[in-house]
């Protein structure tokens, strides 16, 4: 979707802020959204995908306003929602609905140690021909999804090079929506500066933006 | 903080899709009846919603605890300087890690969530590096930890790609027009780690000495790597 997560090549975003003495946490809260992300993602009720897209849909304006875990607490509120989870009147009230059932944690502390050790491979061991090959000149397409993509808009349309091929992955557009994982090749595919920023960019540089097959056509 | 309940409710009923729009026409009806039922403050909002989902019996505290703990305490980026520091000192470590950086990181002992599919970058006086996620915040966790505020901030993920030098200006950092500026967006599953370049005047330093040098930001790109520690910032 055309949202204002999409932010690369915006301007009047303001001054970088770098605070020396930054925590990993400022709050203890955010520490703890943190982790309920985490542990409500075991249920597997929804993917990584998702739950990427369940920021995206932040209304913009408040998009902006919020704080990043701010947008964590609604990311996981509306998940937790719309897989039934919990009801919106849970959330409301605070306390389960009456004569619902006790669950068991997907997420054990054992579990936990294990699911940070190792990680969720998106990578998908799978024969898919790669529709381009390392060298080639590609064009990312002009299109405009509503739902999920990871193709930012700065690069829509514009012409780059395959600088390498990084294997079969899930694919973002359907496995949000719970559409398939739809595994095919990821590249990294090279834009000269002045191709996606024009004469104002430095003759030299480039922007590697990571790419599925089916953003790409031949060029 | 100034996100407001009605906000709050908002945003989830959004992520949650159009169906819950007839639970919301409800919160507005609370509002008018100035009823608070969810705390307007982050904190208490998280807090309410932890005992919620504890009482449905769907998370473990203990399991939060963990996961927070690790963050906290175990994983950031004194991991990634072993690893850059290693590549420094052990020329044939250096080129598994360009080659095969999952291998490599797993090597020192690193990797897992947010740093399933490596990928390392190497910094030279010709190249320069630079790590940005413009659509959320994609970071290698297990080599660098969390990510800061800056790097999941609007301004870095917006510029970065359309004016990295101002960027790497504004962390202090001026690069002449004969280098190569080369920006890595994160939009996939990969994660980016760049390689710095080892400073003059560390030769025969060991390698632990040496991984005290190197910094997060130089390993993200928007600094370099001083030789003396009094020279690195963050």
């Amino acid at each position: 979707m055309n949202g204002v997560h999409d932010m690369g090549g915006m301007h009047g975003m303001g001054p970088i802020v770098e605070d020396k003495n930054e925590p990993v946490f400022y709050q203890e809260w955010e520490g703890r959204i943190f982790a309920m992300n985490r542990a409500m993602g075991a249920w597997r009720k929804w993917n990584l995908d998702a739950s990427r897209h369940s920021k995206e849909v932040i209304p913009p304006a408040e998009y902006l306003r919020m704080s990043y875990y701010e947008r964590w607490v609604a990311g996981l509120v509306g998940l937790i929602v719309q897989s039934g989870l919990t009801t919106l009147a849970e959330i409301e009230s605070g306390a389960p609905a009456s004569g619902s059932m006790k669950a068991v944690p997907a997420l054990t502390a054992n579990k936990a140690v294990a699911l940070v050790e190792n990680g969720v491979p998106a990578s998908r061991n799978v024969n898919v021909a790669a529709r381009f090959q390392v060298g080639q000149r590609v064009r990312a397409r002009n299109m405009h999804p509503v739902g999920h993509t990871r193709l930012p808009r700065y690069a829509r349309g514009k012409f780059g090079t395959i600088d390498r091929d990084h294997g079969v992955f899930v694919f973002p557009d359907t496995n949000a929506h719970f559409l398939g994982e739809k595994p095919q090749h990821a590249y990294s595919v090279r834009f000269v500066a002045r191709e996606l920023w024009g004469a104002q960019a430095a003759e030299k540089d480039s922007v590697y933006v990571d790419m599925w097959d089916d953003y790409l056509e031949p060029a | 903080m100034t996100t407001t309940r009605r906000d709050f409710l908002t945003a989830a009923a959004a992520s949650a899709g159009a169906a819950m729009t007839p639970d919301l026409s409800q919160t507005h009806q609370h509002d008018h009846d100035g009823h608070q039922a969810v705390p307007s403050d982050p904190a208490l909002r998280v807090k309410a919603l932890e005992s919620l989902l504890v009482e449905k019996g769907l998370v473990d505290r203990v399991a939060l605890d963990v996961l927070v703990d690790a963050y906290e305490h175990k994983i950031g980026p004194r991991n990634g300087a072993r690893v850059v520091a290693r590549a420094w000192s052990d020329p044939t470590y250096k080129q598994r890690l360009l080659k095969d950086a999952d291998a490599a990181i797993a090597e020192m002992g690193y990797g897992g969530l947010q740093g399933e599919h490596m990928v390392v970058v190497e910094n030279s006086p010709k190249v320069h590096n630079l790590v940005v996620c413009t659509l959320c915040s994609c970071y290698p966790w297990p080599v660098l930890g969390l990510p800061p505020v800056w790097y999941k901030s609007a301004p870095y993920r917006s510029r970065t790609v359309i004016d990295p030098r101002g960027v790497l200006h504004e962390f202090g950092l001026g690069l002449s027009e004969d280098v190569e500026v080369r920006v890595w967006d994160s939009t996939a599953e990969l994660r980016y780690l760049v390689l710095p370049e080892r400073p003059e005047g560390t030769e025969g330093m060991s390698e632990e000495a040496l991984g005290a040098l190197v910094t997060r930001d130089s390993m993200v790109g928007v600094a370099k790597v001083s030789a003396s520690k009094a020279g690195n910032a963050a």
